[in-house]
């Protein structure tokens, strides 16, 4: 059975069809009366060639409905990401869920620490091995910038060490405008002579910057990933109140906006590109100015936008399943649990935010190894409630009266594993005195013990000598004019 | 030639103690039986098939659950194969006269007025599991029957569980039955179900009290070895 294609989900809407066509329109005539601020020429360029209204001065673009009308229907409505080892492959359609690590993260809170530090480049080897272990996180993703690296090596050097050590897809994006390039040649060479084209394995994150704008470094990212052939995830990122109307159905608005002229730019470049269509919303809280990223406003424009998307019929994706807590504490177990939940629910494809903590600034790999639980419980809910079963009941009620019990039919021993989901050891379901007498461990200390079980015993697939041999030797190359003779990792 | 039919024969044995293992493990109950019908009909020593093929499949059973590779419905399935095995086996033994190396038995039962069976089948289940003779009582045992069958049966062990409040103090009057019919020295009482601690098991002068299955196996082992 695969767990990620969900049968029997109970399907959760936010959005009415009308309410959903309101927002279309909406968007639509927002991106016709106001347009999209764009900080690149090139990408000013094409727009104006598709037929959009350029204000160069000012950097405005006003696209007009048939522009957007048209690269929709040009944008492939599934994407299958392949893993290197072809087991873990992510078949982005319909209502499958698949989860992988909030990413970028810039600070690492480590177990038995209050205060976070700035993740290593060891850091980001130690993530991805762990990653990879884990059966319900089915993407790798960049997650922990290596701040001992030069600033402008980060992006892609830690691609570098998540292709070495893991044989999952990954949830990437560039730092800079050259990354890109330097990321699709070192995807090139893992994927050993396959067209990237034809079996991407990488996803790259392009975010808008709210309200209605596209830097120069995004836009050049759509552009160079669409011309490269490497599917593009549009991450807008309204922050209600703030950067983003203070009612969520403006958020959604201008959210679906940003994604429409993201995804106009991207098939004006390459029309085919395959695009998912993403976001990371959040809040701004009024008392303390931070932008919060696990609360339930930010989870209904998630489910929104996700609406729309559906309704588009493209891939879809959301930053939920992580919390704004410091610590690994209730607070991080709510929040996460609430977003990766409803996110399954709603069928959005590819959910991220695994580990995460701290208004996606921080990483924890205990966190991540309990959100590995989450993710069980969610999918074993998302799959429903199976009424297949063609058991005659009356026997059965028969067998087990007179017995007292169902422990011992044989339809108990066949159907106990296909039912229930069987959580590790990480969750605690023995008696308090079994508990005890194991140590009376809670949740965080049992991952501490999991966490150091993976890093001394999982070994990732290793990539085959030649190809890793070649890897290597280009990850020095791109290192070596920042005064780096070479990676020890 | 008489060595080349011993041998064939030996190799039978082993094949039909590895068949019983296994019937064992798998709970198929039709190969269990049909495998130690014709160990007796060969005339094989039931001494050997019970130790070798019962026990061991059983102790595997025990193993393959602390592994978590099997779960309880799987071992209950399986004590209940090796229960109706052992039965079919016992006569021969008896009438043999061969002695047989069990850890121990344990008369197991839940106490009058109450009729949960779960907690009191699980222990069975893990005590027949670790390799106990195990002799279920099932439920409302009353304290006259108990004391009958410590009598007629001579148990090492007497297990008594009451899931409620109001059934434990069932459990004190079996003890003062036992005591009564001068039968409480010749056997060891263990108590068990969610409303019992440790303090109304010494308060009711029973052995040893145990919070869950596993930790009334590791009594058992334990009060046996005291002696």
């Amino acid at each position: 059975m695969n767990d990620h294609i969900i049968k029997n989900t109970p399907n959760l809407r936010f959005l009415s069809n009308e309410a959903i066509e309101r927002v279309h329109e909406s968007s639509i005539q927002l991106l016709e009366d106001v347009g999209v601020t764009v900080e690149s020429g090139e990408a000013l360029n094409i727009l104006r060639e598709g037929g959009a209204d350029i204000d160069e001065s000012r950097k405005k673009a006003k696209i007009p409905s048939s522009l957007i009308e048209e690269a929709l229907r040009k944008t492939p409505h599934r994407l299958t990401v392949y893993s290197r080892d072809g087991k873990h492959n992510l078949n982005l359609t319909e209502n499958n869920v698949y989860f992988d690590p909030g990413s970028a993260a810039i600070s690492l809170l480590d177990y038995g620490e209050e205060e976070p530090r700035p993740p290593t480049l060891k850091d980001v080897r130690d993530f991805a091995v762990v990653v990879d272990s884990l059966k319900n996180i089915q993407a790798q993703s960049t997650a922990l910038v290596p701040m001992d690296l030069p600033e402008n090596l980060r992006d892609r050097i830690r691609l570098y060490v998540v292709l070495k050590y893991s044989t999952k897809p990954v949830v990437t994006g560039a730092f800079t405008v050259e990354g890109i390039s330097d990321m699709k040649h070192m995807l090139e060479i893992v994927s050993d002579g396959r067209s990237l084209k034809l079996r991407p394995t990488a996803i790259f994150d392009v975010c808008p910057s709210p309200p209605l704008k596209w830097s120069h470094l995004a836009a050049r990212n759509l552009m160079d990933c669409a011309e490269a052939g490497l599917p593009v995830e549009l991450v807008s990122m309204p922050q209600t109140s703030a950067t983003a109307p203070a009612t969520l159905a403006g958020c959604l608005i201008q959210h679906n906006a940003e994604v429409l002229s993201g995804i106009a730019m991207v098939q004006l470049t390459a029309a085919g590109t395959p695009v998912i269509y993403g976001g990371s919303p959040a809040l701004f809280d009024p008392r303390h100015g931070t932008s919060v990223m696990a609360s339930p406003e930010v989870l209904l424009i998630c489910c929104g936008y996700v609406d729309i998307a559906k309704h588009y019929g493209l891939p879809t994706h959301a930053y939920l399943g992580m919390s704004d807590a410091k610590v690994i504490d209730y607070q991080a177990g709510f929040e996460t649990a609430l977003g990766a939940l409803i996110g399954a629910l709603k069928g959005i494809n590819i959910i991220s935010g695994a580990g995460m903590i701290e208004f996606e600034r921080c990483q924890s790999l205990e966190k991540l190894v309990l959100d590995e639980e989450i993710c069980g419980y969610v999918y074993r809910i998302a799959r429903g409630i199976d009424m297949d079963e063609e058991t005659p009941m009356t026997q059965l009620f028969q067998d087990a009266t007179a017995k007292g019990h169902f422990l011992s039919q044989r339809h108990t021993v066949e159907w106990l594993r296909r039912e229930q989901h069987t959580p590790s050891q990480l969750v605690d379901r023995r008696d308090r005195s079994t508990w005890r007498a194991l140590g009376g461990l809670d949740a965080l200390k049992r991952a501490r013990t999991r966490v150091k079980e993976i890093l001394s015993h999982h070994q990732p697939e290793p990539l085959q000598p030649d190809v890793e041999k070649e890897l290597n030797k280009f990850a020095v190359s791109i290192c070596r004019p920042h005064g780096l003779p070479h990676l020890m990792v | 030639m008489s060595i080349e039919m011993s041998k064939n024969s030996r190799m039978k044995e082993n094949e039909l103690l590895g068949e019983i293992r296994r019937a064992v493990i798998a709970y198929d109950e039709k190969t269990a039986v049909e495998a130690v019908k014709t160990t007796l009909e060969l005339g094989m020593s039931p001494k050997r098939v019970l130790e070798e093929g019962l026990i061991t499949g059983i102790q595997e059973v025990g193993n393959l659950f602390a592994q978590e590779k099997i779960f309880i419905p799987e071992v209950m399935l399986s004590a209940e194969v090796f229960n109706l095995a052992v039965k079919l086996i016992r006569p021969a033994i008896l009438s043999k006269g061969e002695e047989v190396e069990i850890p121990g038995t344990v008369l197991i039962g839940t106490v009058a007025g109450d009729i949960h069976d779960l907690g009191k089948s699980l222990v069975a289940t893990l005590l027949t599991a670790s390799g106990f003779e195990v002799l279920d009582l099932g439920t409302d045992v009353s304290a006259e029957v108990f004391v009958r069958k410590v009598r007629e049966l001579n148990p090492d062990v007497l297990a008594l569980s009451a899931l409620m409040s109001t059934s434990m103090l069932e459990q004190r009057e079996v003890i003062r039955s036992l005591i009564k019919e001068g039968l409480r020295s010749s056997v060891k009482v263990i108590v068990g179900g969610a409303p019992v601690t440790d303090e109304w098991s010494d308060q009711i002068g029973a052995d040893g009290y145990a919070p869950n299955a596993h930790e009334a196996v590791d009594l058992v082992k334990r009060i046996l070895k005291k002696g």
